[in-house]
């Protein structure tokens, strides 16, 4: 149940009017191996601000993406193989499977920013800018009203406006 | 020794970069006058960076210079003096073959040893804080005198359980079969060891470079030195032996520095070759992680189950890119990782303590960030000492327990003695279980000014005060055990 007393209507707005109250850091999951997933543990400090079934619909989704880029399948070993008869050359101009999916996630975290995370006063950060270990959310408050927060102790940049 | 302050901004034309998340937020680095500088610029752990930050070696790069003049040379001597008469007399092909593998063998070597190895970027102000914060809570309230028990997560990966540890110098919490380089002072994803040879770490994202380049190396040996061989005998068989040597000179020193290879590298390659095929890491095979001499039911929970798919996983799968973005520019706004890492080690004296915060700035390069930073931290590198390093390289080497050196306790690494993993320096060498080799040199003592950053013209005063206060609060913590 959101009780939130504000809403933000984009990113833009999110970033002018509100200030930085928390971060929430999602860790990673490592009991498939070393391949790429993310806990998709509920955190405490959403529940008011969010819906779980949203929440975790987008955790589930990024993990479905990262396991795409990490698969090892006929295409994978075909572009392996390919690769490495050019000598690598022809990553100089190919991009490889790994770094298509990640524009792709790139694009749905933006999105899911768009529809979902910012109304809310929240922003997801793409992994990849945290050397995929954590997938970090950013609590923001409404400047006006009084920060019913607990004091942050993170004092990222980010807050400068 | 960088190039790369004065240059004007090149386009990449080398496409090896992660994407970048283009949230509005996040591009605000237009606003500085000052000419935006690239991360690699500012990175904290001890390599050096070359042509903008393209490419990525390790400290000391001498015996990879040495690596290079060895294969070029001899080839060089190959192609000048013994492939004109094989050409002529046996078949032209010779010289061909000989030239395709040698490019292969150039190609694969630069591959290896410019590209990342998989390092994990440090972690930012906000995650380290929320990390100590949980366990923090999990060790419950610490009173004078008590020693935190060292910081550990037990997982279940298939079966086994594998005990993740925490990164004092990086500040995370180390995911499964990812080490920290004590010479390169990185988290390294899938580590398997440096390797002084290449003048880099090997990793994940460079171990099929690697193993392909000591692959095609053993082949380029024996090569040369079967055609060599051939060669001086067709000669002796018309002029007599002597004189063939006298004509041909050159061939006596290929020959010498072929047979020296060919023993090392042809090993070297047959046991990364078993590696492969059970899915272990130097660093796994020689602390015996998997083997089952440690537990009746240790099983290396990595593997796929055949030798093919092991093969295939490490040689073709997909090549995950780069986690830390080089050549991007630095946002200001961006959290940068904390830098004062070396000394923030929780076994630190207090004697340690007080001169690291007391110090000026010994210019080490992984001191200071952009906007993202306090003042300098000076790194723990004078005290690290050559350390005796072992080089086995057999696959059947029974488990090696306790491989710390003596001279790593010296520095203000956590205990979990890592050093082990640079002693992979030179697994090549013939086995000699005597005394150092002399490939400790890169683990000598890094006094070497290392930094090529002023301080004076990074540190931002106007920005990250409350971080700074943060980091000295964290490191008060840890050093008042």
């Amino acid at each position: 149940e959101i009780s939130a007393p504000w809403t933000f209507h984009n990113l833009q707005e999110l970033r002018h009017s509100a200030s930085l109250a928390n971060k929430v850091f999602l860790q990673r999951d490592y009991s498939d191996g070393t391949t790429c997933r993310f806990q998709t543990k509920f955190p405490s400090e959403l529940e008011s601000r969010i819906e779980r079934p949203l929440f975790e619909d987008t955790v589930k989704r990024l993990n479905i993406y990262y396991a795409e880029a990490e698969k090892m399948g006929g295409q994978s070993y075909l572009e392996g193989c390919l690769a490495c008869a050019t000598a690598y050359l022809i990553f100089l101009c190919m991009e490889t499977r790994y770094e298509k999916v990640l524009k792709k996630i790139g694009r749905y975290i933006q999105e899911q920013n768009e529809k979902i995370y910012a109304p809310r006063g929240l922003l997801i950060t793409d992994p990849i800018e945290r050397g995929m270990r954590v997938i970090e959310i950013s609590i923001y408050e409404d400047r006006g009203s009084s920060g019913s927060c607990s004091g942050s102790s993170s004092t990222s940049g980010s807050s400068a406006r | 020794m960088y190039l790369g302050l004065d240059e004007p901004v090149r386009e990449c034309q080398y496409n090896q970069i992660c994407t970048r998340n283009s949230l509005p937020m996040e591009t605000l680095g237009h606003k500085k006058k000052k000419i935006p500088r690239r991360k690699w610029q500012v990175f904290p752990g001890r390599n050096r960076f070359y042509c903008n930050g393209r490419v990525m070696m390790a400290r000391q790069t001498g015996v990879f210079y040495l690596t290079l003049v060895l294969i070029m040379v001899t080839s060089g001597l190959f192609f000048a003096f013994d492939c004109p008469f094989l050409a002529s007399n046996l078949t032209p092909a010779i010289p061909v073959i000989g030239g395709v593998l040698f490019f292969f063998v150039l190609g694969m070597l630069f591959r290896a040893s410019f590209s990342d190895p998989g390092v994990l970027p440090r972690a930012t102000p906000d995650e380290a804080a929320d990390l100590e914060r949980q366990i923090g809570a999990a060790n419950g309230p610490s009173g004078p005198g008590y020693r935190p028990p060292p910081r550990t997560r037990e997982v279940v990966i298939n079966g086994q359980t594998v005990k993740l540890k925490y990164c004092f110098t990086c500040k995370i919490f180390r995911p499964p079969r990812a080490s920290h380089c004590s010479l390169c002072d990185n988290c390294v994803e899938r580590f398997d060891h440096h390797c002084p040879w290449v003048g880099n770490c090997v990793g994940k994202r460079n171990y099929r470079f690697f193993y392909l380049f000591i692959l095609s190396l053993s082949f380029l040996t024996v090569f040369i030195f079967a055609f060599v061989i051939t060669h001086v005998i067709l000669r002796s068989n018309r002029t007599g032996f002597l004189s063939a040597l006298k004509d041909s000179p050159a061939s006596v020193l290929e020959v010498l520095v072929c047979f020296f290879s060919v023993w090392s590298i042809v090993g070297l390659s047959g046991f990364h070759t078993y590696l492969i095929s059970s899915n272990q890491t130097t660093n796994e095979d020689i602390k015996g992680s998997w083997s089952n001499k440690r537990a009746k039911d240790n099983y290396n929970p990595y593997s796929y189950g055949n030798i093919l798919t092991n093969c295939c996983a490490a040689l073709c799968g997909p090549l995950p890119p780069s986690l830390i973005d080089r050549r991007g520019f630095i946002q200001s706004d961006t959290p940068q990782p904390v830098s004062h890492s070396n000394g923030s080690s929780m076994y630190a004296s207090t004697q340690l303590h007080t001169h690291m915060a007391a110090a000026t700035p010994l210019l080490h390069s992984n001191s200071v960030m952009i906007g993202g930073g306090g003042p300098p931290f000076p790194g723990k590198s004078s005290l690290v000492v050559p350390c005796a390093s072992l080089a086995p390289s057999q696959p059947s080497l029974p488990s090696m327990p306790g491989l710390s050196c003596a001279g790593d306790m010296l520095t203000l690494r956590d205990p979990d003695t890592h050093c082990h993993h640079h002693h992979f320096a030179s697994p090549e060498e013939t086995p000699s279980p005597s005394g150092p080799m002399p490939l400790t040199l890169p683990c000598a003592a890094h006094m070497t000014h290392g930094g090529h950053i002023h301080p004076a013209q990074l540190y931002d005063p106007a920005s990250q005060d409350s971080l700074h206060e943060d980091s000295v609060r964290g490191l008060v913590k840890l050093s008042s055990v």
